[in-house]
């Protein structure tokens, strides 16, 4: 740890190396703000201080808004995020509770199956999916990915929850069995409510996965109208070998605001979940 | 704890009967069953079912939108005798473990970085997490135009220090295009290590630093002996993670270089889409992406036993 040594000491240890890590973080965003707000004329010319904005204009936004379906695209990609978070919190409650408080024969062998579950990357399962999707007659639809999503975001809830709520004291539990509720009623009225920063943390994380997610997207929806933000700017902004960069930079950077708006409001719980899994073990 | 909790609500309950529906439902076992049935038959539809429907496809030949015939382990042999796919298997290991060793260094130097008190710590932690956040497939796309053939500004803020015109071609030179993966990966990837391992930092009593420290050890032991040795049940936790991802990475490259030029970026994930969706034959595509299964398998039980023992 560091002992208050002298200012030089201070900037050594502390504000090189953290501005540093900054820098590198955030140039790329800096990147692309900048890149959406430069005319063609502009962004074209390699006689220009590249760095700085010389003669802002909103003309990308606008093209991207009006001539692409990108509202759409990000309609769709809400949607679908909200819909496979929400079933699998629910989901992922089902598993996680019984899991958490129950004591049966197999319960080890499924929270093993659970974790293994959440592990699997979706590059192995995505060849026989998209056939199986296509025999459901979902293909160019948002029910593919709706029901997709949650067979990776369902594992990652369950596991998330079981950890949290192992952390809830019982004693409120045992109370309401002694005073004769069923199990079901004891769960829902008595136990999840005390759940809720649990509940915050799983969703913020399946959200910002939803929101991530490229590969199931990019087979199961090849129609303009039901793609989302991530596929829709890779397929329809680069046409070729033409790059509207300008429209890119502007597409990548909304894209990426819902995502960081919600992050901005629950860093705490996004931290606490991200660091649950290993800190706590 | 559970134990007590058991005999408590054992005792407070009537003797069992067993004809009754309402206790039979409030058994542990029937009550856990019912309740998990839903997600665990979920899983077993679009998990379950799909991984072993793709083992079948990997023994057919199987061209899309045609039915299947069995062909035993020919597909397997074409991926022996596809020199792409043993360059594909030589990059997927390179990019796996250059990404993995670059994110644990830098991780651990921004972790020890952050772990000082600093004004306006929480923010600049939430700033740093923001690559980790953002969709890849978005902050990739600005990495295509940070590092663009005519108009990188990588290369204009080189040339203006001196290197010679036009610049390196980042995504045209097989190497390079290696390179520029690796360390996008490692943009992205890098804040998940920090935070954690700064969330595991945080958890070192700081009794052991003055200890040690009235014992003579110097900045370096303390780190080697105290810090290092606590943090290494963390730092195994989101390696194994991270290498599980990394290894299994499509979309950054995808985007990226589509695995070019020449498969000098091909991994499995995208050489696998490539056979799949490209070429229309998802039975040598089901074979390339299992061919990451024996890596994934070791990967993935050595966590899951790892997870559970702690």
């Amino acid at each position: 740890m560091v002992t208050g040594h002298g200012p030089v000491e201070r900037v050594v240890r502390l504000w090189l190396p953290v501005g540093f890590f900054l820098l590198v973080a955030l140039f790329p965003f800096y990147w692309m703000a900048v890149t959406s707000l430069k005319p063609n004329a502009e962004l074209y010319n390699k006689n220009v201080m590249p760095l700085v904005l010389h003669h802002p204009t909103l003309k990308h936004y606008i093209d991207l808004l009006t001539q692409t379906s990108f509202l759409v695209w990000t309609w769709n990609t809400m949607l679908v995020a909200i819909v496979s978070t929400a079933i699998s919190l629910v989901l992922g409650v089902m598993l996680a509770y019984p899991l958490a408080r129950m004591r049966f024969a197999g319960a080890g062998l499924i929270a093993m199956t659970v974790a293994a579950i959440y592990l699997v990357p979706q590059p192995l399962l995505f060849i026989p999916l998209a056939d199986v999707i296509n025999r459901l007659g979902l293909g160019n639809t948002l029910g593919a990915v709706i029901l997709t999503y949650p067979t990776m975001l369902v594992p990652f809830c369950a596991w998330l929850l079981l950890g949290y709520f192992k952390t809830v004291p019982m004693e409120l539990e045992e109370a309401a069995r002694i005073d004769g509720a069923g199990r079901l009623q004891t769960m829902r009225r008595i136990f999840l409510p005390l759940c809720t920063p649990g509940f915050i943390s799983a969703g913020i994380f399946a959200f910002t996965l939803s929101q991530n997610e490229f590969l199931y997207a990019l087979i199961f929806l090849t129609k303009s109208s039901v793609r989302t933000v991530p596929v829709g700017v890779i397929a329809e902004l680069i046409r070729g070998d033409v790059f509207y960069w300008g429209q890119l930079m502007a597409g990548a950077l909304l894209g990426s605001i819902p995502v960081a708006i919600i992050y901005s409001f629950f860093v705490e719980h996004y931290v606490a979940g991200l660091t649950s899994g290993s800190v706590k073990g | 704890m559970s134990v007590r909790s058991e005999l408590l609500v054992g005792a407070a309950r009537p003797p069992r009967q067993p004809a009754s529906l309402s206790g039979w439902l409030d058994r542990q076992s029937v009550f856990s069953w019912l309740m998990m049935a839903p997600p665990l038959l979920f899983l077993a539809a679009l998990v379950g079912y799909p991984f072993c429907y793709g083992i079948l496809l990997s023994l057919q030949d199987r061209p899309v939108a045609h039915p299947g015939t069995f062909v035993g382990l020919k597909n397997f042999a074409a991926n022996f005798n596809d020199p792409i796919f043993w360059q594909v298997t030589a990059n997927t290991f390179i990019y796996t473990a250059a990404a993995t060793v670059l994110k644990m260094v830098g991780g651990l130097a921004l972790a020890l970085a952050m772990n000082q008190q600093f004004p306006l710590k929480n923010l600049v932690r939430a700033l740093l997490l923001l690559p980790f956040i953002v969709p890849t497939v978005l902050s990739t796309v600005a990495w295509m135009w940070i590092l663009d053939p005519a108009f990188s500004v990588l290369n204009w803020f080189l040339i203006a220090v001196g290197v010679p015109k036009p610049g390196p071609s980042w995504l045209g030179n097989p190497v390079l295009a290696m390179v520029s993966i690796i360390v996008i990966n490692t943009w992205r990837g890098l804040p998940f290590y920090g935070i954690t391992l700064l969330a595991g930092l945080q958890t070192v009593p700081p009794e052991l630093y003055e200890a040690a420290t009235i014992d003579g050890a110097t900045g370096w032991q303390r780190f080697r002996f105290v810090t290092l040795p606590l943090l290494q049940p963390i730092i195994l936790i989101v390696t194994l993670f991270s290498v599980i991802f990394t290894f299994a990475d499509f979309q950054l490259v995808y985007v990226l270089t589509h695995g070019g030029p020449q498969n000098a970026t091909q991994l499995f994930a995208t050489y696998a889409f490539d056979i799949a969706m490209g070429a229309g034959q998802l039975g040598r595509g089901a074979a390339v992406a299992l061919a990451m299964f024996p890596a994934l398998v070791l990967l993935i039980a050595a966590l899951t036993v790892y997870l559970r023992r702690g």
